[in-house]
């Protein structure tokens, strides 16, 4: 059976029209030392199978995988599995919003463009902001997006980023500002939240940036660096990736932030393979014409009614070319359309009722796992996840635990393995998806592992 | 005395001395239709001829205004970061953009009269 459209006197036709022999010769820009020379011994495929073989030949390589699907999980540290409800993702699919992608003819995308202010409306209260955009690729470009408009806003070229912050999104924003004027200066990970920013606020800086939850789970209201921050001329960028959290704190708005940005993935769909999310961005309104990303705005048409239109355009590169606040010239729609009917799903109860249930089961995991010789509890306060350090490395513990078949959580030398001192730090995170009985089981478990 | 010069770019220059004040003409105004935000510039920054100086944005368009000659901003028009309707209102008037010191007034000779500047409107149709 043939899955590839074209026969041979088509390739022959089209090699003939480039002007060339063999599709070989196509690639001869490639130095021979990176080209597999035989293929046939370097990969142990077959030329063919059919459809069925290889669904079962797959199925059984996808059954060696232990997955949160069928394993008890208390992994985190940037992507985290809550319930999302069968009506969410009939919804998504249906034809009306996956065919109305790009709304650039306000005509023809009421719809989307409905769901979108919607989104921005959503994004904006639980972060107590002023303003959201139709959103960003995900929370790390949003975070080094952020990092990039505060240079502009304050005309200052120096960023700060805590050692609160994912470490994903901490290398994402010294990446994108790598080849301009503004450097980056990332702080050594903040385990215990500790760390003094007060004292490294100078004039040169465009915005210091925070994360809450930190990644090692510690909660801080950010009120007073963010006042400190204002009195220097710099923005305060405060960033989550559990945007759930948000349920039960106080807002970043409410602290004083002056740009907001999450990975939105939490509320939207579950961790997949670590993809696609949503980044959410959101400011003030005085900054509005810095901010990144497509906005949708509220409006009337020639009869009066209201209708949604993207506004504001000359910020975007497709206006304004390198003058543009962004070469981003899209947002991560099905994903925020995702979050926006969740939500709706929930509403301010649920979502609130939601947040309170994780931290009451992440506070009652807590207690039971700093019982297990040798564990202690690192965080002083959290949300929904937690540090805990172990007496033996991290690494080892969760490959155990794996054995058992669960997935106890994530190293922290997953993420900074150039810290011998993080060796032994494991970050668990408990959500409503966890029972009592996955809780004892892992208690029970790591009891067993470290004796 | 206050002398009125024109750009090819359609801005116009009112010098007195060697201070002056730069706007958009009311040909360009109409061409833009609706302005709806005007990007000043900062007092003391330095503008260079034919480089740009502010930003005027219309429903249709963002466009960049160039200094006519080369100075230092004195003051940008700071009525038009509330009401920028004073451009298609009073574009040669209370629609003015910006004040400047002039650095070098030998650039003048190469601006055109009212004259030289309505014939290239009407050449243009």
């Amino acid at each position: 059976m043939r899955y590839l459209p074209l026969t041979a006197d088509d390739r022959r036709a089209m090699l003939a029209a480039i002007g060339v022999e063999t599709v070989e010769d196509l690639f001869r820009d490639l130095p021979a030392s990176a080209r597999i020379q035989d293929p046939a011994a370097a990969f142990d495929l077959p030329d063919h199978q059919g459809e069925w073989e290889i669904e079962q030949a797959l199925s059984a390589l996808a059954g060696q995988n232990l997955s949160a699907a069928t394993a008890p999980s208390f992994l985190g540290a940037g992507a985290y599995r809550h319930h999302t409800p069968a009506a969410l993702d009939y919804l998504i699919q249906r034809g009306e919003f996956l065919t109305a992608y790009t709304p650039y003819q306000p005509e023809v995308s009421q719809g989307t463009l409905q769901a979108l202010f919607e989104f921005q409306t959503q994004v904006a209260m639980i972060t107590g902001m002023e303003v959201a955009n139709a959103s960003m690729y995900d929370g790390a470009t949003a975070c080094a997006e952020a990092a990039a408009m505060a240079c502009r806003v304050t005309k200052r070229k120096k960023v700060l980023v805590s050692g609160s912050v994912h470490p994903h999104f901490a290398e994402t924003t010294t990446t994108f500002l790598r080849y301009t004027d503004c450097e980056v200066e990332v702080l050594s990970p903040d385990v215990f939240g500790l760390e003094d920013l007060l004292g490294r606020l100078d004039d040169d800086l465009a915005c210091v940036i925070v994360q809450t939850p930190g990644f090692f789970g510690p909660l801080k209201d950010y009120t007073t660096l963010a006042e400190a921050a204002h009195e220097y001329g710099a923005l305060l960028v405060v960033a989550t990736t559990e945007p759930l959290s948000l349920g039960l704190v106080t807002s970043p708005g409410e602290m004083g932030a002056d740009i907001v940005v999450a990975e939105g993935q939490s509320l939207a769909t579950p961790p997949g393979f670590g993809g696609p999310g949503v980044g959410l961005f959101a400011t003030r309104s005085k900054y509005v014409r810095q901010m990144p990303g497509r906005l949708c705005g509220e409006t009337v048409d020639v009869d009066g009614r209201r209708g949604w239109v993207l506004t504001l355009s000359t910020r975007e590169q497709h206006i304004r070319r390198e003058k543009a606040t962004s070469n981003i010239c899209t947002n991560s729609g099905l994903i925020a359309l995702a979050f926006t009917i969740h939500m709706t799903l929930l509403g301010e109860a649920g979502f609130t009722g939601l947040a309170e249930l994780n931290h009451a089961r992440a506070c009652a995991a807590a207690d039971a796992l700093g019982k297990v010789k040798g564990v202690r509890v690192l965080s002083q306060t959290f949300f929904n996840e937690f540090a805990l350090s172990l007496p033996k490395p991290a690494e080892q513990v969760v490959e155990a635990l794996a054995a058992r078949g669960i997935l106890g959580g994530v190293p922290a030398s997953r993420f900074f393995p150039t810290y011998p001192e993080l060796a032994e730090v494991l970050l668990v995170t408990v959500t409503e998806m966890n029972s009592d009985e996955q809780v004892a089981a892992l208690v029970a478990a790591l009891t067993e592992i470290l004796a | 005395m206050t002398t009125l010069y024109y750009t090819e770019d359609h801005e116009w220059i009112a010098v007195d001395g060697d201070v002056a004040t730069v706007g958009i003409t009311a040909y360009a105004a109409g061409q833009l239709g609706d302005v709806v935000f005007v990007e000043v510039p900062d007092d003391g920054k330095a503008v260079s001829k034919g480089k740009e100086a502010a930003v005027v944005e219309s429903v249709k368009a963002a466009s960049d205004v160039y200094a006519p000659v080369s100075g230092t901003v004195i003051e940008g028009n700071q009525a038009l970061v509330d009401n920028p309707a004073l451009v298609n209102e009073s574009p040669e008037g209370d629609g003015w953009f910006f004040r400047m010191t002039l650095s070098d007034i030998g650039e003048l000779s190469g601006l055109m009269d009212k004259t030289a500047y309505e014939a290239l409107i009407a050449a243009a149709g």
